[in-house]
């Protein structure tokens, strides 16, 4: 009973309890230390004393205790005396997690510095934002528990070293470094899209919680309200994604009726509010595609050709070029869409999409011999059964 | 934090310490002083000017040639006091090497 209490509290607000604490020892591994042994008094003095009024006020007051002790046991005292002055004060002070200021948004542009190895960004933000255990984020990646335990640790090694600031970016380092955030949350979605709900975590749940986070803490930035927007847009589609049949369907072929209408129509209003905006960016034409692709009737097809054209400005990957040339091809322009494709070969090699497209070109202009054994190589790269059933069929109907 | 710049460049796609090149580091330099960030900084010669050796037990074995050869050579570096990481990469950004080569930036270890 204190234990479940406790691990909801610890849920809840361990990046808020994390956040204070880094904000307050500049320690990132300190921080993280003295919740640990805040949380594991807990179940000592609550299952005592019972459950104190204010949990998270409970635990940063112990946090702060343990993290002077820690400061204390240290050998290099000495250096120390100036951060256990401003802990001690704190302490005394009573702080009220409810009132203090909320420093999670210097926590995640830490934690998704680009001097961090993307995997780490990714680790290091559901440990310490969604608040998932070392064990459920080494579950997340395949790894075993030691293994990310090690990577956790070498990235927070990283910071204090390295002296990776706690800080929000200035303007001039902000769309860049913000993007890097967005990007993690984004990643983080579309892992759990791949994956679906696993070992009791929903990976798209979580990156729509932390994008959500984003916009409340740092409001009015079109790139967090249209980031948002495309993660709601397409987690209105997720329960129609897969048909009866068990294939994966496009969104012009999904049962409409199973899409989420109230995140479709707070999506669209995101994405209208970040537009108006006018300081575009490649989540807004993330988004916008998306947006294009939930309307009604047939998509705009050219439009969205020419939304990616304008993505592979931001980030020019063969995996945009190749999207811009399945738009191109769906607008009619197939010799040009099937020419783009030809020059991603060498890099898109193993790449499922990249051979079930140009399979797709090739079977529309006739050449169904060529696009024989590209559907080969698809079905036998795809990832999931109902990739695979898709393109099955798709070869089958092949002349 | 002191943090060290490391300049690794490929000799054949550089272009040569010409009058340019040279201003674009002296210019550096001097708005680095004036910042107050600069602690050192230095040029070196080619790699086929190194020397490398390793002492096993009493014997001092001398090679011709750098510690490793890569198609990237260490350049040069500069030393620069900054107090986070994030300043330091904003002047690591501005090494003209950084345009065509690669800066690695490695904070110094602080002792005592």
């Amino acid at each position: 009973m204190i234990e479940a209490t406790l691990g909801r509290v610890m849920q809840d607000d361990r990046g808020r309890l994390l956040a204070a604490l880094i904000a307050r020892t500049g320690d990132f591994q300190r921080a993280e230390d003295a919740l640990q042994e805040a949380a594991a008094s807990a179940l000592v003095h609550w299952g005592r004393a019972g459950v104190p009024a204010s949990p998270t006020g409970w635990l940063l007051r112990a946090a702060l205790r343990k993290a002077i002790d820690g400061y204390r046991r240290d050998t290099t005292l000495s250096r120390h005396r100036d951060a256990i002055a401003v802990l001690a004060e704190e302490e005394a002070a009573d702080p009220d997690p409810q009132t203090i200021p909320d420093d999670r948004l210097r926590l995640i542009f830490t934690c998704c510095h680009p001097a961090l190895e993307e995997k780490s960004r990714i680790a290091l933000t559901l440990r310490s934002l969604c608040g998932l255990t070392t064990a459920q984020v080494a579950a997340v990646f395949l790894d075993a528990e030691p293994t990310m335990g090690q990577r956790l640790s070498r990235a927070k090694a990283k910071i204090a070293a390295a002296r990776i600031p706690f800080t929000v970016p200035g303007a001039e380092d902000l769309p860049d470094r913000l993007n890097s955030v967005l990007t993690v949350v984004y990643l983080i979605y579309t892992a759990g899209y791949a994956q679906g709900p696993q070992i009791g975590i929903d990976l798209c749940t979580e990156a729509i919680f932390l994008a959500r986070l984003l916009l409340q803490l740092a409001p009015d930035q079109p790139e967090v309200e249209a980031a948002l927007a495309l993660l709601l847009l397409t987690q209105a589609r997720a329960a129609a994604r897969i048909g009866p049949d068990g294939q994966s369907l496009p969104p012009i072929r999904q049962d409409r009726s199973l899409w989420n209408r109230a995140a479709l129509d707070e999506g669209l209003a995101l994405l209208d509010r970040a537009i108006s905006r006018r300081a575009p960016g490649p989540f807004q034409l993330k988004a916008a595609i998306a947006a294009l692709h939930s309307a009604d009737g047939p998509p705009d097809w050219p439009q969205i050709a020419a939304l990616y054209a304008r993505l592979h400005d931001y980030e020019p990957t063969p995996v945009i070029a190749l999207n811009h040339a399945v738009a191109l091809a769906e607008s009619g322009q197939l010799a040009q869409a099937l020419a783009q494709v030809q020059a991603l070969g060498a890099q898109l090699d193993g790449y499922q999409p990249f051979h079930a497209a140009r399979a797709d070109f090739l079977a529309r202009i006739g050449d169904s011999a060529s696009a024989r054994p590209e559907y080969l190589r698809a079905i036998a790269l795809a990832g999931s059964e109902a990739d695979r059933s898709f393109l099955q069929a798709r070869l089958s109907a092949l002349k | 934090m002191k943090y060290m710049c490391l300049i690794y460049t490929d000799p054949n796609v550089t272009p040569p310490m010409g009058d340019s090149m040279n201003a674009a580091y002296f210019d550096l330099n001097r708005r680095m002083k004036e910042a107050g960030v600069m602690i050192s900084g230095d040029a070196l010669q080619p790699t086929r000017t190194a020397t490398s050796l390793r002492k096993r037990g009493d014997k001092v074995e001398t090679m011709d040639g750098p510690f490793a050869e890569t198609r990237e050579h260490l350049g040069g570096y500069y030393v620069i006091d900054c107090p986070d990481l994030d300043q330091a990469l904003h002047w690591a950004a501005q090494i003209p090497g950084a345009a065509y080569g690669t800066v690695e930036v490695r904070p110094l270890v602080v002792f005592g």
